[in-house]
């Protein structure tokens, strides 16, 4: 099953994007912020990283940087999950080795939809 | 599939209001904050626009956009942060909150306020920028965020077919970002039909091939009702990486058939190819882009069934979403430990079940041991549940930095706020029921207690003014204390005033507690002139009221010149209590452990029978009155001697007495009941419990008794003042 790492400090957040994947038949594992992300990745196999942006402790960027040193993770999708739609935060994003971005607010069916450019 | 998020807008909602407590808390202290203190701010606004703007409450997530712009500026260091601005954004979190609180409670808000401070916020951004960029961002970042680009593909998307051709030259490092060109030509399939044409010709020898790397190239052919924005979105995590060209072919059938001949050629161009890794990838992509060809029509029908769907349900999901104000948000670690403890609860019921089928006196032991467990399962679950409710008390203190910042612009006075002892937990009823109280009582020390500046600096004083808010454990109660560094309570002036007022005879001599108790006398006021902060019409005497209802007690203490400390007495939790069981005659009454100094057997040399029928026992220094409870509540005695009977001495606000009871039984946990709801209020009487065998007992109601003594004493010695001292609060 593709098991989808989320990570954001938002709860309500976290648990939109981790219910929308569940009833998609997707397996989720949550964090709340980098640290604790970075920590559960390297405890699960995952194929997938949606995190937010702005976190305490780890931002999603630096989280994104950290996964890419890790051998698992070297091609592993990770998308960003933005309010900012100007284009020097995907800039920053995809610097850091980011696949890609979600803008919210996001719809749930284009979450969904949008994923599978990523996903099987 | 449409899924329905509404679920998910109480959490939201909570979420804001402790983002927005962050934010004020973080605001105010911002002056001393470092970096990390900006941020956390701008992180917690950011995170409201974002909810805001996912459940489509879009007053909220505009006027939070010029919020977390304003301090997206700060954060940067693009504008510095001054006291006006700090107070512009507390005046913003306030507007947030009443937005937020709105859609909690289904009803529509006060505009007024809001557009006069969104207007402050818009001039403040337009000015005092030195970098021109962010001001003008505004407009078009807000309708990117709120609006997606829908309404665009809508407009251009059409029942019509039309026919694509989509070159997609990927640059060699685009897999190691995790794009995968298969996926991108299964998201296009999800459009329409698609078919596609594998390139090689950039493919190096064997020997130079980076498995990392992509050499391919591809031709896609796309048939669809989508729109070019929607063919573009497809590739837009790609776009910077790939060079990408998309042209409109033709229309209607003639596309179709060239689609159903396509996947034929493209499998055998990638046939000729089959050696690296890559190679091996682009079979792949044409085989499942042919499986999928044949599903597309069905499932992308069915997709667009279900987007509608969605978008008709839109406008009414947000008035629906609305929020239970009664939840209570638990530590899982205390959810787990339920469960746990019901697990066990299980074992021992099915245990006992299985020891009651066949059950004979041989196994009395195993019954008895089996009860025990059931005793411990139960005290424990109960505790647990208990524990559910408990809050940290920073829940209530939390206002306080606010209030002492805004009180402390109103009056000009300089005050620092201390807390302390913000984990201690408390009952989540009793603690909002004290927000109100406390909030009047730090009113109170501010705008009576504390000295304006000139007067604190003539007394040798620090110019600013302290209050300090303590919360701490003691016995089975939680006590708050409310201190202040001010000019203290004129005692003189209270006395006075009581007289005035007809509260006290003006020949009473009365202690310093007995005089500071008088503040809480309904109708009393000292201060000169009602100010606006504190005389709201809300009097001590309901600040006392309030906090007697949730079984506690409040003291005062005050030294002129120095300060005041007001002490409230608050119970763990509301529905049970350590109780006492003594019987008089044939009652069982509780008193309530708390309460209780000692128990001890009656020395007849230490009886001191003043006059009438007062009784003074000797305890070490004290001189304690003696109160027969069969006296108090009229009952039957079994014993009236006081030597025959034993002395159990309790104590409220200072005061101690001595209850004459015929003997001490257990002392066990009880479940209160009210009395007024079931009976009516007894004066001397807290509540009534059940006991094990069925029978009801009342709680004592010790500060009760203790009034209903003093009564009585004064009544027996009107003009004995000798006998007056004994009555005297024991301070602490």
């Amino acid at each position: 099953m593709t098991t989808i790492l989320v990570v954001d400090d938002s709860n309500s957040i976290r648990d939109m994007v981790s219910f929308t994947l569940k009833s998609a038949g997707y397996n989720t594992v949550e964090a709340n912020d980098g640290v604790q992300g970075l920590s559960k990745a390297g405890d699960n196999t995952v194929d997938l990283v949606i995190s937010d942006v702005n976190m305490p402790n780890m931002d999603g960027i630096t989280l994104c940087q950290e996964l890419r040193k890790l051998p698992d993770f070297r091609f592993t999708p990770i998308l960003m999950l933005t309010t900012e739609s100007s284009g020097e935060m995907k800039q920053k994003g995809k610097a850091a080795g980011a696949t890609g971005w979600l803008v919210k607010p996001f719809n749930p069916e284009k979450l969904l939809s949008t994923i599978k450019r990523v996903v099987r | 599939m449409t899924i329905d998020l509404s679920q998910f807008v109480p959490t939201f909602l909570e979420e804001s209001f402790e983002g927005l407590a962050l934010m004020e808390a973080s605001l105010l202290d911002l002056e001393n904050g470092d970096s990390e203190t900006i941020n956390s701010i701008f992180r917690a606004a950011h995170s409201i626009k974002g909810g805001a703007g996912t459940f489509g409450f879009s007053d909220v997530s505009e006027f939070t956009h010029l919020v977390e712009t304003l301090l997206d500026e700060m954060r940067d260091g693009r504008r510095d942060i001054k006291p006006i601005d700090i107070e512009l954004l507390l005046e913003s979190v306030d507007c947030i909150r009443l937005m937020i609180e709105a859609i909690k409670d289904d009803v529509s808000f006060e505009k007024t306020k809001i557009e006069q401070i969104a207007r402050l916020l818009t001039e403040t951004l337009a000015v005092g920028v030195t970098t021109a960029k962010s001001g003008t961002v505004d407009p078009k970042d807000n309708n990117d965020n709120l609006v997606v680009d829908e309404p665009i593909n809508l407009q251009e998307s059409s029942d019509e077919k039309v026919k694509w051709l989509i070159k997609f030259i990927p640059e060699h490092h685009l897999i190691q970002t995790g794009n995968d060109p298969l996926l991108l030509f299964n998201a296009l399939a999800d459009l329409g039909e698609v078919g596609v044409v594998g390139f090689s010709t950039d493919l190096p020898s064997l020997s130079d091939i980076d498995a990392e790397e992509v050499y391919l190239s591809w031709e896609l052919s796309l048939v669809t009702t989508a729109s070019q924005a929607e063919i573009i979105e497809v590739f837009e995590w790609v776009e910077d990486e790939c060079l990408l060209t998309l042209t409109r072919v033709a229309s209607a059938e003639a596309a179709i058939k060239n689609v159903a001949a396509q996947p034929y050629v493209e499998t055998q161009a990638s046939i000729v190819s089959a050696e690296p890794a890559e190679t091996a990838r682009t079979a792949v992509v044409t085989n499942e882009a042919d499986i999928k060809l044949e599903q597309t029509s069905v499932a992308s029908a069915i997709e667009n069934v279900s987007v509608v769907s969605a978008k008709t349900s839109e406008p009414s999901s947000p008035t629906k979403a609305k929020a239970d104000a009664g939840s209570i948000r638990v530590g899982v670690d205390k959810v787990d430990s339920l469960i746990n403890l019901v697990g066990e609860l299980v074992i021992t019921q099915s245990m006992l079940s299985e020891l009651g089928n066949d059950f004979d006196l041989s196994k009395i032991e195993k019954l008895s041991s089996g009860l025990e467990q059931l005793l411990q399962n139960t005290k424990e679950l109960q505790e647990s549940v208990m524990r559910i409710r408990m809050l940290p008390i920073s829940f209530a203190f939390n206002r306080f930095p606010r209030l002492v910042h805004d009180l402390s612009n109103k009056t000009g006075k300089a005050i620092e706020l201390i807390t302390q002892g913000e984990q201690t937990e408390l009952d989540k009823t009793v603690m909002e029921q004290i927000g109100d109280p406390l909030t009047h009582l730090v009113r109170n020390a501010i705008d009576h207690g504390i000295e304006p500046a000139e007067v604190r600096l003539a007394n040798n004083k620090p110019e600013k003014g302290t209050v300090a808010l303590n919360a701490y454990h003691q016995g089975g109660s939680i006590v708050i204390e409310i201190n202040d560094d001010g000019g203290g309570i004129n005692r003189q002036a209270v006395f006075n005033k009581a007289v005035e007022k007809g509260i006290v005879d003006v020949n009473s001599t009365l202690t310093d507690s007995q005089v500071f108790d008088l503040i809480f006398e309904p109708g009393f006021s000292t201060a000169e002139k009602v100010s606006d902060i504190s005389g709201r019409g809300v009097g001590m005497d309901v600040v006392k009221k309030n906090i007697q209802a949730l079984g506690g007690r409040i003291q005062v203490e005050s030294k002129q010149g120095i300060g005041t400390t007001v002490k409230i007495n608050l119970p763990l939790t509301l529905a049970i209590l350590d109780g006492q069981l003594v019987k008089v005659g044939s009652e069982t009454y509780i008193i309530p452990l708390i309460t209780i100094v000692e128990s001890l057997q009656v020395r007849t040399d230490f009886i001191n029978r003043v006059s009438g029928d007062m009784v003074l026992y000797r305890l070490r220094e004290d001189n304690v009155p003696v109160i027969p409870i069969y006296k108090l509540f009229n009952i039957e005695a079994v014993i009236t001697e006081v030597e025959n009977a034993l002395l159990v001495v309790v104590e409220a606000d200072g005061q101690k007495i001595g209850l004459l009871v015929d003997d001490l039984l257990a002392q066990q946990q009880v479940v209160i009941k009210s009395l007024n709801d079931n009976y009516q209020q007894v004066e001397g009487i807290s509540g009534a419990t059940i006991l094990g065998d069925g029978s009801v007992a009342m709680i004592l109601d010790v500060p009760g008794m203790i009034t209903m003594a003093l009564r009585s004493a004064q009544q027996y010695q009107p003009h004995n003042h000798q006998a007056q001292p004994q009555f005297e609060g024991v301070q602490p």
